[in-house]
């Protein structure tokens, strides 16, 4: 048992929660990016132009049915080969924001498709132009319904970051790693300090989540 | 493609464990996921508990810390490889959003179905398996098509623990061919021969229920 507690050197802690910076760093920057891109790609999708949106779609699908561990691979191994060389922690944020994107486009696309028909024909009908019923009536009603999903979506991108861990960015799971290879009794305290720092973060966010449920319903 | 030609079998291998461990993944999830549904919506208070720790839990930590806890803990006490630890870790992980679908499936089932069924006498889990369970599956089926579409993009954790998936054979077709590009092309389509057939038959049933309602 002592063995247990020998991993706790403040040395230790403080590499491993260094980590969490890098963690949500990744997370927030993606998440950011993907709400902007995913936006775009979900009001093509709404806005049903002819063949256009349908290919933007398909596109969209084939993006979401990959692992997101292919395209973080993808991004750092393979995208060099065409001369396209990523640092390791922008490799990582694109990767999560071309795969996030295509997450959120569904969840945009989902939100406005929740806003009542009247609310278009209305502003149309008030002299508004398309762009401006989108960005001024349906959007923000739209956006304020996409809440919840957007931060289960935050969820998943922090647990994901620590797939980067298999290109080698120094989150908080390669962290991890790296203490315990110093020596194996450390495993089991460093896996469950992780447990704990991950479970706090997300348990967190599932709270805020649950509290704009409850406040929008 | 001379690239597929030349490690077509190693490809198919992955292929193969992936498929096969997200299948074995996909019973296991929803036998268990099931199980801790029913605690949380059970009469017993210390059933309700358990079963909403699981599954707070296991919804919000990494896959890859469940799956290493696994490969590198738990195989010392219990001999296992990292297509077992993998393929339970992703078990674990799946039957925890799986309880979410299928609680969400039960309580969306009126009160009285299960009153009714009690009253004409059938005891809490006769009327849970016959009564409530197969109208909750019903409702819960896109959802739990999701769920497995992300169990099959998961999978691709094995390739962490050695777990000989389609990930795991593609990084060393990528380093012994040096043609990473071409290489996670052709994984990323064998990824979607699973995965895209799945995921317009759920958007079909979305639709089809969508309609009734």
């Amino acid at each position: 048992m002592s063995e247990f507690f020998n991993a706790f050197t403040s040395a230790n802690m403080g590499y491993l929660l260094g980590g969490l910076g890098i963690t949500v760093g990744v997370s927030a920057i993606s998440v950011v990016l993907s709400l902007l891109f995913g936006s775009i790609v979900g009001i093509i999708q709404f806005e049903k132009i002819p063949f256009f949106s349908s290919f933007v779609g398909t596109l969209n699908n084939i993006v979401r049915n990959l692992p997101l561990l292919l395209i973080i691979f993808f991004t750092y191994f393979a995208l060099p080969q065409l001369g396209i060389h990523l640092p390791i922690f922008w490799a990582t944020v694109a990767a999560m924001t071309f795969f996030e994107s295509a997450m959120l486009a569904e969840i945009v696309r989902g939100g406005l498709e929740a806003v009542d028909r009247g609310q278009f024909e209305g502003a149309r009908a008030n002299g508004l132009s398309n762009m401006q019923t989108m960005w001024h009536i349906v959007l923000p009603q739209a956006y304020k319904k996409m809440i919840p999903p957007i931060i289960s979506q935050l969820i998943s991108l922090v647990k994901d970051t620590s797939l980067a861990s298999g290109i080698v960015l120094a989150e908080m799971t390669y962290r991890g790693q790296i203490v315990y290879a110093q020596n194996t009794n450390y495993i089991i305290p460093v896996l469950v300090v992780l447990t704990v720092v991950y479970f706090l973060l997300n348990y967190g966010l599932s709270l805020i989540a649950k509290w704009f449920d409850k406040k929008l319903a | 493609m001379s690239l597929l030609n030349q490690y077509f079998s190693v490809f198919v291998q992955g292929f193969g464990h992936t498929l096969l461990a997200s299948i074995i993944a996909l019973i296991g999830s929803l036998v268990l996921g099931t199980l801790f549904a029913i605690m949380q919506v059970s009469s017993s208070k210390t059933g309700r508990i358990i079963g909403n720790i699981y599954v707070q839990v296991f919804r919000n930590i990494p896959l890859l810390i469940i799956t290493l806890f696994l490969y590198l803990a738990v195989a010392k006490v219990i001999k296992m490889t990292g297509f077992v630890a993998g393929t339970v870790g992703l078990t674990l992980y799946t039957s925890a959003f799986i309880a979410e679908s299928v609680r969400a499936g039960i309580l969306s089932i009126e009160a009285g179905q299960m009153e009714g069924a009690r009253a004409n006498g059938l005891t809490f889990n006769q009327a849970m398996r016959v009564i409530i369970l197969p109208q909750a599956f019903k409702v819960a089926i896109p959802s739990l098509g999701n769920q497995f579409i992300n169990l099959v993009k998961n999978s691709s954790i094995l390739a962490f623990v050695g777990g000989l998936d389609l990930m795991y054979q593609g990084n060393l077709v990528a380093a012994s061919s040096f043609d990473t590009f071409t290489t996670y092309i052709i994984i990323g389509v064998f990824y979607l021969v699973i995965t895209m057939p799945l995921s317009y038959y759920v958007q079909h049933l979305e639709t089809k229920l969508k309609k009734k309602a």
